[in-house]
């Protein structure tokens, strides 16, 4: 499996990263670099191996359905770009 | 004076604290002394010094009012990834400029609360994504070791670089790190100090700016083995906000170091003998005869699927950032992009992203996207899973023949900034150990000696899960027998 400058574009937009045209050939060459590299993986046999999705085997920790926080508007838009009248400010989402 | 306290180790500041020979303050001074002339290294991202002052004078006024703890007034420095409140935390990215976090990570806070002084934030590569600090907004940090008669500037390893290189020339007693696939290890190795994974859990990510989250662990590098098992003793434990943190009874690490490693069965994996070269293997020997004069026995293993780790780990690392960098959108904190008047939301968080992310964290972002996108899902990210546990079965089995793994912590010295440029280059920096990271388990990296080049290498331990105690105990044994006494000409002055 290879990509091309389309791939690039579609997987950048999904990524929301704006990529301009003429770095559209030279990133999917990178990206073809690493794809192939990991095509060795294709020599594996996994049949039959469950997929690791837990590092150690402990199960996930159950808490109290509990307000454990809260009342910290100002920290939270502390960081903010842009903020008003307490809410996170961006341009107009709906037109 | 000054420049004796710097070069303390933290056990050795404990003892000059507790007979009253030095203070806190003394020694935090000694320190921001030594970074005010290492400007070169570039390993300071961030001054705290008035920080570090008050600080230190608390932990003096703790001292005089009875309290005696490990790390009491000890100065750390701390990689940009942890969170601290009221400091620039920007993980060496441009799209988190500015950001002053309201909050305290977990592993700094059991820090302070402890008495430890943050004596100033080290660089290291963009969101840890780097063997080299060279991805870093702050550029990269510089290697106190150089090549014998050669001033070309080394890295000092990636991505904890600014931290192994504050340790290494003593601009602090020691360093946090955050290890994702051998950014403790590998900066360790390459600057003749000492660096250890935890084992995954052993240590909150909670406030730690998150790269791969089933991979990455905070660890402490410092100048002893010793050094390492107090400081690991400060910052682990378990934490509520973070639900991978294991709930488990934190060791006395320092009184594991017995000093008795006999009947020891150190497994030697033979997939890493591979491409490894002749100077690196002769050290290898070096360090299996060490142990085995110290009354342990070498034991062959296999390790099958070494060799398809860090292709796994380059799909399931990206595809974990790939998700956790989709927070860095302009809007709740860090750096927006300029906008043009008729620019929207989506224009907010495309062009946000292109101008604060650097080409290897955009990189990444691409792959993992891709990796997980529909229709590749399975060929990758899955695939890549199963290949995972392939490689943890590899560990579970050896363990049934050895208790502690030996291999080299990287192939090579380190480079000299500007000669790896590929990034495939660069990923095979972590070779050695990034399985690691994806079997979950503990190592530990040890200086071992100098290349003939003249700079450091080091040994890789890999522990059990859960016993950063038994491969502290036999770095300490390698440590005593390597005897890497070895120190960088002062050229940065």
């Amino acid at each position: 499996m290879s990509v091309d400058k389309d791939t690039v574009r579609r997987v950048a937009s999904l990524a929301r990263i704006a990529v301009e045209e003429q770095d559209l050939e030279p990133l999917a060459g990178e990206l073809n670099g690493i794809l192939d590299w990991v095509e060795q993986l294709n020599e594996v046999n996994v049949d039959g191996v469950e997929p690791m999705t837990s590092v150690t085997p402990m199960a996930l920790k159950q808490r109290a359905d509990g307000v454990t926080d809260g009342d910290r508007r100002n920290d939270i838009l502390a960081n903010a770009p842009d903020h008003r009248e307490g809410f996170f400010a961006v341009p107009k989402v709906v037109e | 004076m000054m420049a004796d306290l710097s070069s303390l180790t933290i056990a050795g500041a404990r003892d000059l604290m507790r007979s009253g020979e030095a203070l806190a303050q003394d020694i935090a001074e000694a320190c921001l002394a030594e970074i005010s002339t290492a400007s070169a290294l570039n390993a300071v991202c961030h001054s705290t010094s008035e920080k570090a002052l008050e600080m230190a004078e608390a932990a003096d006024a703790r001292r005089a009012a009875g309290e005696d703890i490990g790390v009491l007034g000890i100065p750390i420095a701390v990689k940009d990834l942890f969170c601290t409140a009221g400091f620039a935390s920007q993980a060496a990215s441009r799209i988190l400029d500015g950001f002053v976090p309201t909050y305290e990570s977990t592993v700094t806070e059991n820090l302070w609360d402890r008495g430890a002084v943050m004596i100033c934030k080290t660089g290291m590569d963009e969101f840890a994504m780097g063997s080299s600090t060279e991805t870093s907004c702050y550029g990269p940090a510089v290697n106190p070791w150089r090549r014998t008669g050669d001033e070309t500037p080394i890295t000092p390893g990636g991505s904890s670089g600014g931290s192994s290189t504050a340790v290494a020339a003593n601009l602090c007693m020691a360093a946090l790190g955050t290890d994702t696939g051998g950014s403790i290890r590998q900066p360790a190795a390459l600057t003749g100090t000492i660096g250890l994974k935890p084992t995954y859990g052993r240590c909150s990510r909670w406030g730690i700016v998150a790269f791969a989250s089933s991979l990455d662990q905070a660890g402490p590098m410092t100048k002893t083995v010793r050094d390492a098992a107090i400081l690991l003793g400060a910052m682990a434990g378990h934490d509520a906000k973070d639900s991978t943190s294991a709930d488990i009874a934190v060791p006395d690490f320092e009184a594991a170091l017995t000093g008795d490693i006999r009947g020891k069965r150190i497994g030697i994996p033979a997939e890493y003998r591979e491409g490894l070269p002749d100077e690196m293997e002769a050290y290898w020997q070096n360090g299996m005869q060490m142990l085995r004069d110290a009354g342990a026995e070498m034991v062959d293993i296999s390790l099958p699927h070494t060799k398809y780790a860090l292709p796994a780990y380059y799909i399931i690392a990206p595809a974990e950032a790939s998700s956790n960098l989709a927070r860095y959108d302009g809007v709740r904190y860090g750096n927006r992009a300029a906008l043009g008047e008729n620019d929207g939301i989506v224009d907010l968080y495309e062009k946000t992203r292109a101008a604060g992310f650097g080409a290897e964290v955009k990189r990444r972002v691409l792959i993992g996207t891709y990796v997980l996108s529909a229709g590749y899902y399975d060929a990758y990210y899955l695939r890549a899973q199963k290949v995972r546990r392939l490689i943890l079965r590899d560990f579970e089995e050896a363990w049934t023949r050895c208790d502690v793994i030996l291999t080299p912590t990287t192939p090579e010295p380190g480079f000299g900034l500007g000669e790896v440029s590929d990034p495939l280059a660069m990923y095979l920096q972590d070779v050695y150990t990034v399985t690691v990271n994806l079997a979950g388990l503990p190592g530990l990296s040890v200086p071992i000696g100098l290349s003939e080049s003249g700079l450091p290498l080091g040994l890789q331990l890999i522990g059990k899960p859960w016993d950063e105690a038994g491969i502290l105990n036999v770095g300490n044994e390698l440590e005593a027998r390597a005897a890497f006494t070895a120190r960088p000409d002062k050229w940065w002055i």
